[in-house]
């Protein structure tokens, strides 16, 4: 329960880490809050040959507002956006989600861009960013450039982030009026991983529901207006088409049951605060 | 840029409970152990070294940190607290230990340091914690032999103690 051997760099400029990240040639893991990656080290499940600590860089240490979105860079830990007390009218659904991550220990280091880097399935973070249909700015030495959070998650815990980029930012689309959010997940105890967590997003065009914790990424799916049993059809399946598995914490059947009476659970409520 | 390099060993410097202090590393090295075998400061425990458990529990820079998911080196020039830390002197406990001792809030007292570490930074910054909140803090902990609602009452008691709603002067000092 040791980490492996690895060199370390804390790097003091986003250069630096870049520089770092580029020369490694794929060996490297940028360590933020440690949450996630401490734990597979201590477990050796990676072995990097570098770590490039990034919790130093005054340039990522501060979450601002740009033309319609919360940026969150990748300094910024979970605990320090839970803290901002704007968040809830900036972006209420990341405010309703975020004590739903870890524990208040862990928050207090990790942060929502290792969040989504990391890309557990089961992961709040990655679930709200698509929900909204934010976008994640990866930066490498020689570019910058823009990924939808559709088109972001890729796999079980893969993403389009070459191994030469690293996660700069997270935008989190702004609230927009007349939209309502919710969040609702189902886990063993509070803290752990969601078995299933839902997102929904209600304007007066569309129904937006994204799902965490049952396919291998957070998958979202946009429905019309429904309600009673055409919503209930609509649910159920989008349910099966997950294709829910089977583990130690909750076999298929039940976790389509979660989707369906979370998703109406949440849909319901972001009706309900649209305003 | 400094760059540590896996094959030797370095001194990384950090404050443990107000002293300056420094010890020889490997980059590898966890905080817990840098505290623990480096340091001889074996109040700090070890349960999982995963983040789950807690026992490891101690304060970076005022926040609640797991110490087995801390490198040593990335703590350079923090401000480390540990359970050695909560003591009023020699053999006189601080008001949270008291109020644990007077609630029975442990039995084998393997989980206790990191929930001291814990409440002790909560507190701190939220004086005045609902039952709900503390119970939400002592989420993020693991005791296997106690149960939570002795260590929830003495929560509640320590931070009414500290808030000087109420006191307990001649249990403070250790029998
Ligand atoms: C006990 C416990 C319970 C937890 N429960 C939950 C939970 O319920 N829900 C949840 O979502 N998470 C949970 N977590 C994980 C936690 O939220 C992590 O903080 C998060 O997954 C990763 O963020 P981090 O900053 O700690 O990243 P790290 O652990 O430092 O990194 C994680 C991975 O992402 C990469 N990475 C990190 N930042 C960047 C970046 N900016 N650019 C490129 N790559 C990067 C790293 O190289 C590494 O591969 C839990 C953790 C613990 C220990
Ligand atoms: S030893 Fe650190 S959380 Fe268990
Ligand atoms: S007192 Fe034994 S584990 Fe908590």
């Amino acid at each position: 329960m040791k980490p492996p051997a690895f060199d370390y760099i804390r790097a003091a400029h986003l250069d630096e880490a870049l520089g770092a990240l580029h020369a490694s040639g794929g060996d490297a893991r940028i360590l933020a809050g440690g949450q996630s990656l401490m734990p597979m080290l201590n477990m050796r499940l990676t072995r990097p040959a570098v770590l490039i600590d990034i919790m130093r860089l005054d340039a990522l240490a501060q979450p601002r507002l740009e033309k319609g979105a919360l940026v969150v860079p990748a300094g910024v830990r979970q605990a320090a956006l839970l803290d901002r007390a704007t968040l809830v009218d900036e972006v209420p659904l990341l405010a309703q989600a975020l004590p739903w991550v870890g524990h208040a220990q862990t928050r207090a280091r990790g942060t929502p861009c290792g969040s989504v880097a990391h890309a557990d399935p089961s992961a709040e973070t990655p679930l709200c960013l698509l929900a909204l249909e934010g976008e994640v700015r990866l930066r490498s030495r020689k570019r910058a450039r823009v990924v939808k959070s559709v088109d972001f998650f890729t796999g079980m815990m893969v993403t389009a982030r070459a191994e030469d980029e690293m996660v700069e930012a997270i935008a989190l689309p702004l609230r927009r009026p007349g939209t309502g959010y919710a969040f609702a997940e189902v886990a063993r105890r509070h803290g752990d991983y969601a078995i299933v967590a839902c997102a929904a997003t209600v304007d007066s065009r569309r129904i937006r529901l994204a799902v965490g914790g049952v396919a291998d990424r957070p998958t979202a799916r946009d429905l019309p207006l429904l309600d009673g049993s055409a919503l209930d059809d609509a649910l159920n399946a989008f349910a099966w088409d997950l294709g829910a598995g089977e583990d130690v914490h909750a076999t298929a059947r039940y976790r389509r049951d979660l989707v369906r009476h979370l998703g109406r659970q949440v849909i319901k409520e972001a009706l309900r605060c649209r305003n | 840029m400094p760059k540590l390099s896996a094959a030797s060993r370095h001194s990384v410097s950090f404050t443990v409970n107000g002293v300056a202090r420094s010890v020889e590393v490997e980059s590898r090295t966890l905080l817990t152990d840098a505290l623990r075998h480096g340091l001889g400061m074996t109040g700090t425990h070890v349960g999982c070294e995963h983040g789950v458990c807690g026992s490891c529990t101690v304060a970076i820079d005022g926040t609640m940190a797991r110490a087995c998911l801390t490198l040593a080196v990335a703590a350079e020039g923090c401000d480390i607290r540990t359970v050695e830390g909560l003591g009023l002197g020699p053999g006189r406990l601080g008001v949270l230990q008291a109020a644990f001792k007077r609630h029975h809030a442990l039995q084998c007292g393997f989980c206790t340091a990191g929930i001291l570490m814990s409440l002790d930074t909560y507190l701190r910054r939220h004086p005045d914690p609902s039952r709900e909140e503390l119970t939400l803090v002592i989420g993020g902990h693991l005791c296997r032999c106690t149960g939570y609602a002795p260590i929830v009452a003495a929560a509640l008691d320590a931070a009414a103690e500290l808030r000087g709603a109420q006191k307990h002067p001649e249990e403070t000092a250790h029998a």
